[in-house]
């Protein structure tokens, strides 16, 4: 038996990538900066040399071209990986991926398939500049035909990655850039990925309330649950990782034996995923809640400079905060 | 001879100083200028590339947080930026840090950006320069509006000089791939908008070298567009502002768009956080080191111009000067509060959002309390 690699988040989505450009000949990967350099983040580094110009391909400058392309190389056959390189550039691309990625299939009955994924570094936390902190995934949660799933650890982003590429249907693939240097265990030689891509995960369990979190907010609430323990309090913290489609089971499951839940991300709060997870909780889960669902995320203002981002972005204080309120409900 | 087997032949490039300094005539771009004029466009070029070497020093010393530096499009910059007439508009990327210097905005309220305290932080109406644009080539649409404007105000084609307007948009070589910069020039094209497109080709798009954009010199682009392009020496300031002048003049008098691509070479990183050993050989840089666009106006003011050296000595002290302002003024720039991020939200805030930020300030004073 191979012993578990320890790797970072970036690390372990390079793996990931090789693995499948290895092993499917369909396999792609597109994006400014994604051969020489590596990407601008090294997700990509050394691919280029390893497999070739034809295969991992760095295109011209424009994000409408890097996922119309894909559509056309989808149609063709192939498998694109497409890389967006920050969050905030996603949107010249917003037409092709929400009326052309996500309906090619429903359109041509089924005859076509769209086995994209598009990978978007995504978050704030890293002091960047404008458009470089952004989460702006529910837009694509809310299009009907997207799959979209984000990691919050390097096992999670080998396999997930994987399932990515591999799933027939169109993933989007948000990375939580201010944790691709976290590192951690993973078993890359295991036949079959650890969990189904679209299914949550406690992380921790829990009896006094659940904390729904994702992507790089996840360490954050095992952070805050750690915390809680001080004050005698046993918090149960969900990883969602699957964002469209969502595990509701697995939420729901844990509410009906805490009672109290508290979703949270860096996304502005209102219309968030948030807004969604308390929708499905109050219908499923009704009388086993005591306490109304609280949000935690950002306000409902443009991302910060980077200097107040701090204050912006939700911490280990405003999730303790927020679990107070609901067990002082 | 097949379609495919036709190579355009390399374009001329307009040129009225050479890189050893020499002044050159060209038939269609003569240029009327004083050695004193000269030496005013050495001070701007010298004090620009203090600046931005400042800049990146306090990026460094974790002053700022990132920095895109112009090093060695100086020229390209100031030679544009001191065409411009008042009331024209300038619609720049997030490095043109020598045409805000030519629109008198303060190098500090540049920097706020950079630093994390703002996400522009000027009025872009005060000195007719519009903020920073990150998102490439979004700003050349608003370029095209905005000459849409004027043309409707009636401001093109008059004959008055202080009233006729022209719109000066930016971007690089990488940006002309983006759909935004196609579409402003379909636009420009469509109205016979008083706009000039001013490609700073610097050769590479962090590791994308121009070749990935572009089979042909950018310029030839604009022929099918429908409007006239020109290749100048980006790193000739004289050329930059001859053909400059020429093109926004001719805006201004309701001849329409021109696409200028300025041949210039990126001398730094693409930004701070870049590290171009990656993907560039440094043979390259030392070939466009002999191409500097401050060394041949140099060259020029002692060999040709006669300018003593106390000229030179006057300029590096007011350099030093400005650089000692820059630092002290970064390092003062004050962070933004909390409940900042509310401001400017809107215009007419809603409840809702006044709602948050009282639960905000609710918030921190709890810890204020307890002491933190
Ligand atoms: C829409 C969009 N996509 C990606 C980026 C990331 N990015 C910032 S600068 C840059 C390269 C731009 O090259 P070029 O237009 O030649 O200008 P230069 O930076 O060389 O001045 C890239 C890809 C961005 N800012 N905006």
């Amino acid at each position: 038996m191979p012993e578990p690699t320890n790797l970072t988040v970036a690390g372990a989505l390079n793996a990931a990538l090789r693995h499948r450009l290895e092993h499917d000949p369909k396999v792609l990967v597109m994006g400014m900066d994604v051969g020489k350099l590596g990407g601008v983040f090294r997700i990509t580094d050394g691919l280029q040399k390893d497999f070739g110009e034809d295969r991992v391909i760095d295109s011209p400058l424009g994000e409408s071209g890097i996922i119309g392309s894909a559509v056309g190389l989808a149609i063709r056959g192939y498998r694109p990986v497409c890389e967006i390189q920050f969050d905030g550039f996603v949107y010249p691309a917003f037409d092709q991926i929400v009326s052309q990625v996500a309906k090619i299939h429903n359109r041509s009955l089924g005859a076509v398939r769209m086995p994209i994924t598009i990978r978007i570094p995504y978050g704030g936390g890293i002091g960047a500049v404008e458009h470089h902190s952004e989460s702006p995934e529910a837009y694509f949660a809310h299009t009907a035909g997207l799959k979209v799933v984000t990691c919050s650890n390097p096992s999670d982003a080998y396999w997930m990655l994987r399932q990515a590429i591999d799933s027939d249907d169109p993933v989007v693939f948000f990375e939580p850039k201010r944790r691709y240097w976290s590192k951690g265990s993973l078993d890359t030689s295991a036949a079959q990925a650890p969990l189904p891509l679209h299914s949550a995960q406690v992380v921790r369990p829990g009896s006094d309330a659940t904390i729904v979190a994702y992507g790089p907010m996840v360490a954050t609430a095992l952070q805050a649950a750690k915390a809680a323990t001080e004050d005698g309090r046993d918090l149960e913290v969900i990883d969602l990782r699957s964002l469209s489609p969502i595990d509701t089971a697995t939420v729901v499951d844990s509410v009906v034996r805490t009672g109290r839940l508290v979703v949270v991300h860096e996304a502005s709060v209102t219309l968030g995923m948030g807004a969604e997870i308390a929708a499905r909780v109050q219908e499923k889960a009704f009388y086993s809640l005591e306490a109304p669902v609280l949000r935690v995320g950002g306000f409902d203002t443009p991302y910060p400079p980077s200097r107040v981002e701090e204050e912006w972005l939700p911490d280990v204080d405003r999730i303790l905060d927020a679990v107070d309120r609901t067990l002082a409900y | 001879m097949t379609l495919h087997g036709h190579v355009p032949p390399e374009p001329d490039l307009v040129q009225l100083l050479t890189p050893e300094g020499t002044r050159v005539q060209h038939p269609d771009f003569p240029l009327e200028i004083t050695d004193e004029e000269i030496k005013s466009l050495y001070r701007d070029l010298a004090l620009v590339r203090r600046f931005d070497g400042e800049a990146t020093a306090l990026q460094r010393q974790g002053e700022l947080g990132l920095w895109a530096s112009c090093l060695g499009q100086e020229a390209a910059q100031v030679g544009a930026g001191r065409a411009l007439r008042t009331q024209d508009m300038a619609f720049p990327t997030y490095r043109e840090h020598g045409v805000a210097w030519c629109r008198d905005v303060d190098p500090v309220t540049l920097l706020g950006m950079f630093r994390g305290v703002s996400l522009g932080g000027w009025n872009p109406n005060e000195n007719n320069f519009n903020l920073y644009t990150i998102v490439l080539g979004a700003q050349a649409l608003h370029a095209v509006g905005y000459a849409m404007g004027v043309t409707r105000d009636g401001a093109v084609g008059t004959g008055e000089p202080d009233r006729d307007t022209a719109v000066l948009a930016f971007f690089g070589d990488g940006a002309s791939s983006q759909g935004d910069v196609n579409e402003a020039f379909i636009w420009a094209a469509a109205g016979n908008l008083p706009v000039v497109f001013y490609c700073q080709n610097n050769q590479w798009a962090i590791s994308e070298p121009v070749e990935r954009q572009s089979r042909v010199p950018l310029f030839h682009r604009a022929a099918g567009f429908g409007f006239p392009g020109i290749r100048i020496d980006g790193n000739d300031v004289l050329a930059c502002l001859a053909v400059s002048r020429v093109a926004l003049d001719e805006a201004r008098s309701g001849q329409g768009p021109t696409l200028i691509e300025a041949y210039t070479y990126r001398m730094g990183a693409h930004t701070t956080s870049d590290d171009p050993t990656r993907y560039r050989l440094s043979e390259e840089l030392e070939t466009w080191k002999h191409r500097d666009p401050i060394e041949r106006v140099r060259a020029y003011l002692v060999r040709q111009a006669g300018v003593a050296q106390d000229f030179f000595d006057g300029i590096d002290a007011e350099a030093e000067e400005l650089a000692v302002r820059i630092r002290a003024a970064c390092r003062a720039l004050p962070d933004p509060g909390p409940l900042s991020v509310f401001d400017n939200v809107f215009v007419d805030l809603p409840d809702e959002l006044a709602e948050q930020r009282e639960g905000y300030r609710e918030y921190l004073s709890a810890f204020e309390g307890a002491g933190h």
